[in-house]
């Protein structure tokens, strides 16, 4: 990272700096929110998002860059958004990051950017994330997308399959390098993970649809309704449409479901099934989409991922009255960001700590009537480290549900793995990469939940970027020419 | 991108034949693959079976009977008119067996899904007798497309009003009675499937079901059409459609299908109102 400005626009000397309380955005009422898929908070106005700029420190080696996944330089964003150069700022941010207003709602700041900030040592750390979310939404205003200047076109194609966030990062850095990039999407619409398993409450589908906007803006050409595997195999791409280079990122679309009885009856959901008809197809406005959804008054989901935080608060939000998430260990292991926790509490969700489902009761009609879980106490730790649950005896009771939603995690889609030969799988078919995203076959590279398994938006986007470097390298030694420039090289 | 209809035949009342422009499925395209189609937007993604493919026109077949909302909706969908998304082909083809004889046994709208494996097991070599059930004489379909590729054709109709009346399972245990019978195909209605099941079972005839069970994604994503196949959860959109009809557990399948019953009428009735005030296009 070479240093940049180093006047300060800010005339706080830092110990004023840090003296600002950190700002928070205003955020829709617990009882009301519950009730609609309104954003829960509606981050910064422009003054808030200054006298937030204004803690920053500006510092000469700034860690809050090193903390993020993709390498944003936030102290140059913030630089220009100090002297309300906000167009400026969400170009430094694009320079790195293909989406800014989804990353500025949907990462974990606390442990990335802002858990390395300095002034996070001893004071609550900069809002980095609202500050992107800020900038991303005040570019979002300005009116049609005015395209980038494109580089000279390059000969060589690239396919994308999958557009989410992997998909897309990878996309957007290869169609700035001046490739033909295809996106290729099995849905009816773009987004992956982001457009059928994120709820309208935490990311409103017309920032998703801005920000593909964006990314077609930069020449990439997003084709719905083509299945890698099945419409044309991984072989086809190279051989029948031509493609010099192939990054994998489909994601980990496959439920898991616990393989307890009572999975048959009507009224149980894999949180995908669950989301993907909220969210992808609108089920809440059923009948005037087509697509229903049946939830019960009374609804257990069963998880402590973000996932089941997502299906949770959305049973709230189609009317359950009672609305439960079980999980097996306690709050300390729960895997979901502390922020989605202490929301939907507020919204009225009871949290069932080490409580284990052991079977899913139904009625005589089919349907469920119930699910019988036994308490759970901590043993020793297990190999992810976290303390084994283990039943206590006798312990087993019944909650009266009519809906039972599993959020226990996915796998990645073995459609791809399964028909291309020579693509190395590993445990629970995870497609094996190496640190610039290689995988067995040469011109094939993978990342995203596809290669991790399930993880974050940000760190698929991070697999994106540096997919879209190796596959840059790849094609132009490839192509006889001299090695890249390191000025060309992604950071 | 959109898919274009080129055809729209009706074939009988309420069932329909489309070809469709879909390109890359039509290279692709088996016997027993099909297609998740959404008819307009802010549409439900349906699983809809391939009846036929023509690589070079770059066409699909569907046939289609208006039973709800959706296929309702298709049904006012003529040549020139398109469809907004068709995804495939999905599923996996067909396990053709090997040469012998085999009972390809269709129900109603499942003729239409029966053909191309009748054809399929035909090409592979097999001898195919074919039987065909309906409720009714006008809902007979592909009688001829049927007898063209089988050995014998029988046909039934609840009323009787054409062929013999009663379900298609009286002929079928004809065919088993006078001669081998090596491998069953079963495709049409729940009860049909699991008569045409039990019947084979005793006999221990191999017997294939093709399982329309409800989808939304079709591409293993969502776990909705997930069924009990010898006690073990399968999801019909990855790993079939086709299973072994012995094993498979018909009671879940029933009721699972009929989970969104409510939801099918209220949609069928708001979209029958909005036809009939005009609203419609």
């Amino acid at each position: 990272m070479t240093a940049r400005a180093t006047v300060s626009a800010n005339p706080l000397k830092p110990p004023a700096r840090v003296k600002i309380p950190r700002q928070h955005p205003h955020e829709q009422a617990a009882g009301a929110r519950a009730t609609n898929f309104d954003e829960v908070s509606q981050g910064f106005d422009a003054q808030r998002a200054l006298v937030e700029a204004a803690r920053c420190l500006e510092c000469r080696d700034p860690a809050c860059t090193r903390g993020c996944p993709v390498g944003i330089d936030i102290r140059g964003f913030i630089q220009r958004l100090l002297v309300k150069d906000y167009a400026g700022a969400a170009a430094r941010i694009r320079e790195a990051n293909a989406l800014p207003a989804i990353c500025g709602r949907v990462c974990p700041q606390e442990s990335q950017c802002e858990a390395t900030c300095t002034v996070g040592r001893k004071f609550a750390p900069i809002a980095i994330g609202l500050l992107e979310r800020f900038v991303a939404d005040w570019e979002a205003d300005q009116g049609p997308i005015v395209p980038p200047p494109r580089p000279p076109a390059r000969a060589a194609r690239v396919a994308v399959v999958g557009s989410g966030p992997a998909g897309l990062s990878c996309a957007a850095d290869l169609a700035r390098l001046g490739y033909g990039v295809t996106v290729f999407e099995a849905l009816h619409a773009a987004g992956g993970v982001l457009r059928y398993g994120i709820p309208e409450f935490r990311l409103p589908k017309a920032i998703l649809d801005r920000e593909l906007d964006h990314v077609r803006a930069l020449g990439v050409d997003i084709r719905t309704n083509v299945l890698v595997g099945r419409t044309a195999t991984l072989d086809e791409l190279f051989v029948e449409l031509g493609c010099d280079a192939v990054f994998l990122a489909t994601g980990a679309g496959t439920p898991t479901f616990l393989g307890v009885p009572g999975e048959g009856l009507c009224g149980v959901y894999s949180a995908n099934e669950f989301l993907t008809r909220v969210n992808l197809m609108g089920a809440a406005s059923f009948p005037a989409r087509d697509t229903p959804v049946r939830l019960g008054r009374e609804v257990a989901v069963i998880g402590g991922g973000n996932t089941a935080l997502d299906a949770v608060r959305t049973a709230r939000r189609l009317g359950a009255e009672r609305a439960l998430l079980v999980y097996r260990r306690s709050r300390a292991e729960m895997p979901a960001r502390l922020e989605e926790i202490r929301h939907a509490e507020e919204e009225g969700v009871e949290v069932l700590l080490l409580t284990n489902p052991v079977r899913i009761l139904g009625d005589e009609g089919g349907w469920v009537r119930g699910l019988e879980c036994q308490r759970m106490e901590l043993g020793e730790a297990d190999e992810s480290g976290r303390r084994r649950p283990v039943p206590c005896a006798g312990s087993e009771f019944v909650l009266p549900v009519q809906t039972v939603i599993e959020a226990i995690g996915q796998r990645p889609n073995p459609v791809i793995q399964a028909t291309t030969p020579g693509l190395a799988v590993g445990r629970g078919g995870v497609v094996i990469v190496d640190a610039a995203q290689r995988t067995s076959r040469a011109g094939v590279f993978a990342g995203g939940d596809l290669a991790r398994g399930g993880a974050t938006v940000i760190l698929a986007m991070r697999d994106g970027r540096r997919a879209a470097a190796a596959i840059h390298e790849y094609l132009h030694a490839r192509a006889g020419h001299s090695p890249i420039p390191a000025s060309e090289v992604a950071s | 991108m959109t898919f274009p209809i080129r055809e729209a035949i009706p074939l009988a009342p309420t069932i329909t034949r489309y070809v469709v422009d879909a390109p890359l499925v039509a290279r692709k395209r088996q016997a027993g693959h099909f297609v998740i189609v959404r008819v307009a937007e802010g549409g439900e993604r349906i699983p809809l079976t391939i009846v036929e493919g023509d690589a070079a026109a770059g066409t699909i077949t569907l046939i289609v009977q208006a039973v709800g909302k959706t296929t309702r909706q298709m049904a006012r969908l003529r040549a020139g008119d398109v469809l907004a998304d068709v995804l495939g082909p999905l599923g996996n083809p067909t396990p053709i067996a090997v040469p012998g004889a085999v009972a390809c046994i269709g129900g109603g709208l499942g003729t239409a899904e029966l053909l191309p494996i009748a054809r399929a097991l035909r090409a592979a070599g097999n001898a195919v007798h074919a039987v065909i059930g309906a409720r009714h004489r006008d809902l007979v379909i592909l009688e001829a497309e049927m007898a063209a590729c089988a050995q014998s054709l029988a046909i039934t109709t609840d009323d009787g009003s054409r062929g013999g009346k009663g379900l298609v399972t009286a002929p079928l245990a004809e065919l088993m009675e006078t001669q081998r019978i090596d491998a069953v195909y079963a495709i049409g209605p729940l009860p049909m499937m699991r008569a045409v099941a039990e019947l084979t079972r005793p006999r221990r005839v191999p017997t294939w079901a093709s399982l329309n069970a409800l989808m939304v994604d079709g591409t293993g994503m969502c776990g909705g059409c997930r069924v009990t196949v010898g006690g073990v959860m399968k999801f019909a959109c990855v790993d079939g459609p086709e299973f072994d009809a012995h094993a498979v557990d018909f009671d879940e399948l029933v009721r699972r299908s009929r989970m969104y019953a409510r939801e099918e009428r209220i949609a069928d009735e708001r979209y029958r109102t909005a036809c009939a005030s005009g609203s419609v296009a």
